[in-house]
């Protein structure tokens, strides 16, 4: 569980660490073995295993939450917030499409807004909360792992196949719904327009925005 | 056989991995390290050729591998000489060699490998790459088939009955030139590969639609048995053909983790999936037909050029529509390729038929108007009886059902066959129909299957998902067969530790995979019920097997369900963990004594803006004669999004190259336009249903391919019904439309 530390005081001054330091103080963390299934704790702590720091101080600290937890990491500054969620935080839900800003498979949230996480870099993200897929079904309690009501729209509509640009369409969804852009099968057309979904989904992607805005909860 | 209800198949199941996909859990090539799979990965990111044609004649890594976290910079001038074993997988072009990666100095195409920057992060690797200077000795590349870079390859010629006689004789004549521009599959997951090397043994996290494919190539290409390489593939974010070979990427991240010691990760970017997998070549097709006054075609001549690479020649089947489609006494049939400086192109989503069916089906609309003729009432006047092109007896075809059916549902009665006579406001609505026809392809597969004490099941191919929803249709034949209910039964895939399977593409997974599963489940069920009337303590002891059937997981005989116990009963009273049965199907003569195709009528409205030449399709409707469909809800989908990718390549899509240097110039996902959202309004399919077990003994005739055939041409001529304007290049786009 390198990539995280269990301070949550987002006022916390992280000193300027170098990355070998900042690995030898956490490899041996296992701060998540509680909480995740042990299969990603051990993907986690891989993810940063041998990594080397970027040349001549190119690096940041970062504090970010991401799906209610705090994250506090040094980032390469070259670090798109896609790159951090894949491949250090070992987030994997989120997709990387074309790296462009033209496919929208790597939709998440950032403060509530879509964006696309491959054209924000990760140092952008300082203090911001960013809900990722797999951040979006319940945490809590007796509800924990019951689907968002999009998620379970998606699979009830067969909004998919091959499932690739599915996190992105749902995070992409989730956030038309809030922002209201629901009141037709066009503005859904047109609102969702920014995710493409080259198996041709289109149709049952808009028949879950429909379910979901209509009758499920946000 | 012991009878068995066969409950799952048939209903319209979710997907069984739907929650995994819906929830970002599914992993798929280049997540395996973040699900704990494989530990300490570096990253590979690859250099590629900025000539179009030429020698390399000099690599400057030194800045490069200079920079903090890389591990090597690796090319033609360090890497080492590889084995690359005589190998030719079963989705590799018939003629020609696989690029190697990094052996020689030698640039064939824009795009190639020439170079991989191994770093501990891919920010370091991706800098890194971009500081590796290469020098050329270019030449300008022939990028266009009117400028080939050798001699046309040997034609592929069909003939049969007297076709210049026919011509001579035909009440009326048509002679016609299509083309098709290049279309990449663009699949949204961008191609990549995990390699780690355990002594000798490789083991790959790969994207691939045939695991075994990839095992092979690697083998071949690290002269290395088989057994030494392991590729593991559970999840495949879309393909559509792109991840049938071994590409060249894959065999570079195998190389970078034996160079680098470590397990490497190389993951293509969408600009160098352009050139680092494959495409739908360009082709123009020469069309000639002649038909008799009352619409008979009497003889059709069909010339085919398409382009391929200088070191392999790609063919697909572009022929098969124009043998076999329409009853035609005289056809003569040429194909050529011609060799250019690009990759080699390679299967797309219904290759051949897709790209034929829109010439032929395009001339037809045209002798339709040539005759005054209803499009359909001309299709079923050359409606055949048998294959036109070998004479033997359909499996089945319903093609007139499918017209029929269409027709009904879309109105088209109403239609008014003149052109530009109807609008709405400034857009002119047009009408339009095509035939699809795909030829159902089987090929030889086996399963395993376990059932295990538990009540539970576990069945395994070394099979495909890219999403037509392989793990759910399977563990829905499966757990009919076995007589369980479907959350008891899981289907496993993507793993080449697992029976064998023919390629996940051209449309012959669930006739072939389902067939294997469908047999090996049978023959656990059987032995199971074998145990059980054999077992002198179980309460079906001494019937006849028979007369025994399995429901929800409990043996009973068909006549007295009441006589009976579970199967965790007789496994736990007989000491087994589990009873395990190997199965599979091999295709018979019956795929030569029968013509065994599936079939669509395609239709398709569309409206023009008569001043600005856009095109909008209004609607696209498809009825499918595809056999016995196993799940309605996955069918429909792919159904949907067959037709999607066909408006795809009717408006949109168009690889463009400079063909000053080869560069193709909209290689992203901006500028390379695939439909959107917006551009899919109202897109429908029926299925007519049916059981084809003359096909295979599942009887399915396949439906991934069928789905895009027929819908380019469907577009183009309504396009021509809206405008009174044929375009016979596709992309149709607003040039096409306006002036002139």
């Amino acid at each position: 569980m390198s990539a995280e530390i269990s301070n949550d005081d987002p006022d916390v001054e992280v000193p300027e660490v170098s990355r070998r330091g900042f690995l030898s103080t956490t490899a041996a963390g296992g701060v998540a073995a509680g909480v995740l299934p042990s299969s990603l704790a051990a993907g986690r702590a891989d993810a940063s295993a041998g990594r080397a720091a970027p040349s001549g101080g190119q690096s940041s600290a970062l504090s970010v939450t991401v799906n209610g937890r705090r994250h506090q990491v040094t980032v390469d500054n070259r670090t798109s917030l896609l790159d951090l969620l894949r491949e250090r935080l070992a987030l994997t839900g989120t997709k990387k499409g074309c790296d462009q800003g033209a496919c929208g498979a790597c939709t998440v949230l950032v403060d509530d807004r879509r964006v696309n996480a491959c054209l924000t870099l990760a140092v952008r993200c300082e203090g911001a909360e960013v809900t990722t897929i797999e951040g979006l079904a319940a945490q809590d309690g007796e509800r924990d792992g019951e689907l968002h009501a999009l998620q379970r729209a998606f699979i009830e509509q067969d909004a998919f196949q091959c499932g690739y640009c599915t996190p992105g369409q749902i995070m992409s969804g989730v956030a038309c719904i809030r922002e209201g852009h629901t009141g037709s099968r066009e503005e859904i057309r047109e609102w969702m327009s920014g995710n493409i979904c080259r198996c041709g989904c289109y149709v049952k992607i808009v028949n879950a925005v429909e379910q979901a805005a209509r009758g499920g909860r946000d | 056989m012991t009878r068995q209800t066969r409950p799952a198949a048939g209903t319209p199941l979710s997907r069984v991995d739907g929650r995994l996909k819906v929830t970002g859990q599914a992993a798929y090539a280049a997540e395996h390290d973040a699900h704990g799979a494989v530990r300490g990965v570096a990253h590979g990111v690859i250099v590629t050729s900025t000539v179009g044609r030429g020698r390399i004649t000099g690599i400057d890594t030194r800045a490069a591998a200079g920079q903090r976290g890389v591990l090597k910079v690796i090319s033609h001038v360090n890497a080492p000489e590889l084995p690359y074993r005589p190998w030719r997988g079963v989705p590799d072009p018939a003629r020609g060699e696989r690029l190697r990666v990094f052996q020689d100095d030698r640039v064939r195409f824009f795009g190639q490998p020439v170079a991989v920057v191994v770093a501990e992060t891919l920010e370091i690797a991706w800098h890194a790459a971009s500081l590796v200077r290469v020098s050329y000795d270019a030449g300008r590349p022939a990028t266009d088939l009117a400028s080939p870079a050798g001699e046309p390859n040997e034609s592929e010629n069909y003939t049969r009955g007297n076709v210049d006689q026919a011509l001579r004789q035909a009440h009326v004549r048509l002679d016609r030139t299509y083309r098709l521009q290049r279309e990449h599959h663009n699949p949204m997951e961008t191609h990549a590969t995990i390699a780690r090397w355990d002594g000798d043994r490789l083991t790959v996290w790969d994207k691939t639609q045939i695991v075994l494919n990839t095992r092979a190539g690697l083998a071949a290409d690290f002269g290395i048995p088989e057994a030494s390489v392991r590729v593991i593939s559970p999840f495949v974010g879309g393909a559509f053909g792109s991840a049938l070979r071994c590409w060249p990427h894959v065999t570079i991240a195998a190389l970078a983790a034996r160079e680098v010691r470590r397990p490497v990760k190389v993951a293509l970017t969408r600009k160098q999936m352009y050139t680092g997998t494959g495409f739908r070549p360009v082709t123009e097709y020469k069309i000639t037909l002649g038909a008799d006054q009352r619409g008979r075609l009497t003889a059709t001549v069909h010339d085919i050029r398409a382009e391929t690479s200088t070191y392999e020649d790609y063919r697909e089947g572009l022929g098969d529509v124009g043998r076999m489609t329409h009853a035609t006494p005289n056809v003569r049939l040429t194909y050529r390729t011609v060799p250019l400086d690009i990759n080699t192109p390679t299967w797309m989503r219904g290759p051949g038929p897709a790209t034929a069916a829109y010439a032929i089906e395009s001339a037809m609309d045209e002798l339709a108007y040539e005759l005054g003729m209803d499009p359909i009432e001309l299709r079923m006047r050359n409606e055949p009886d048998r294959d036109p092109s070998t004479g033997v007896p359909f499996s089945t075809r319903r093609l007139r059902e499918c017209f029929r059916v269409g027709s009904r549902t879309v109105g088209w009665d109403r239609r008014n066959p003149r052109p530009r006579t109807n609008r709405d406001g400034n857009w002119l609505i047009g009408t339009g129909v095509a035939v699809a026809t795909y030829h159902t392809a089987r090929a030889a597969a086996q399963a395993l299957a376990r059932l295990h004490a538990d009540g539970t099941a576990t069945v395994q191919c070394g099979t495909s998902d890219m999403g037509p929803g392989t793990y759910t249709s399977m563990t829905q034949v499966a757990a009919d067969a076995i007589g369980l209910q479907v959350p008891r039964v899981r289907f496993q895939l993507g793993d080449s530790s697992m029976p064998p399977s023919p390629p996940h593409g051209g449309s012959m997974t669930m006739a072939s995979v389902g067939s294997a599963v469908q047999d090996t489940c049978d023959k656990l069920r059987r032995q199971a019920i074998a145990l059980a009337v054999q077992d002198p303590r179980s309460p079906l002891h001494g019937t006849t097997p028979d007369d025994v059937t399995v429901a929800n997981g409990r043996l009973h005989l068909r006549d007295n369900p009441a006589r009976g116990e579970t199967y965790q009963q007789l496994l736990a009273r007989n000491n087994r963990t589990y009873l395990e049965a190997r199965g599979g199907y091999t295709p018979g003569d019956e795929v030569e004594r029968f013509s065994t195709h599936a079939y669509g009528a395609v239709f398709a409205q569309v409206a023009v803006d008569e001043h600005l030449g856009l095109v909008r399709v209004r609607q696209v409707h498809g009825v499918y004669d595809a056999g016995r469909i196993i799940n309605p809800k996955l069918a429909d989908s792919q159904a949907i999004g067959g037709m999607v990718g066909g408006i795809g390549m009717a408006l949109l899509e168009h690889t463009i190259t400079d063909p000053r240097d080869g560069r193709i110039v909209n290689a992203n996902m901006a500028d390379y336009l695939v439909p959107t959202n917006a551009d899919i309004p109202n897109v429908s399919a029926i299925y007519l249903g049916g059981d084809d077990r003359t096909a295979d003994p599942i009887g399915v005739k396949g439906l991934g391919e069928v789905v895009i055939v027929g819908v380019a041409p469907a577009i183009a001529n309504a396009v021509f019904h809206a405008t009174g304007r044929r375009v016979r290049d596709l992309p149709i786009t607003i040039e096409s439309l306006l002036g002139g």
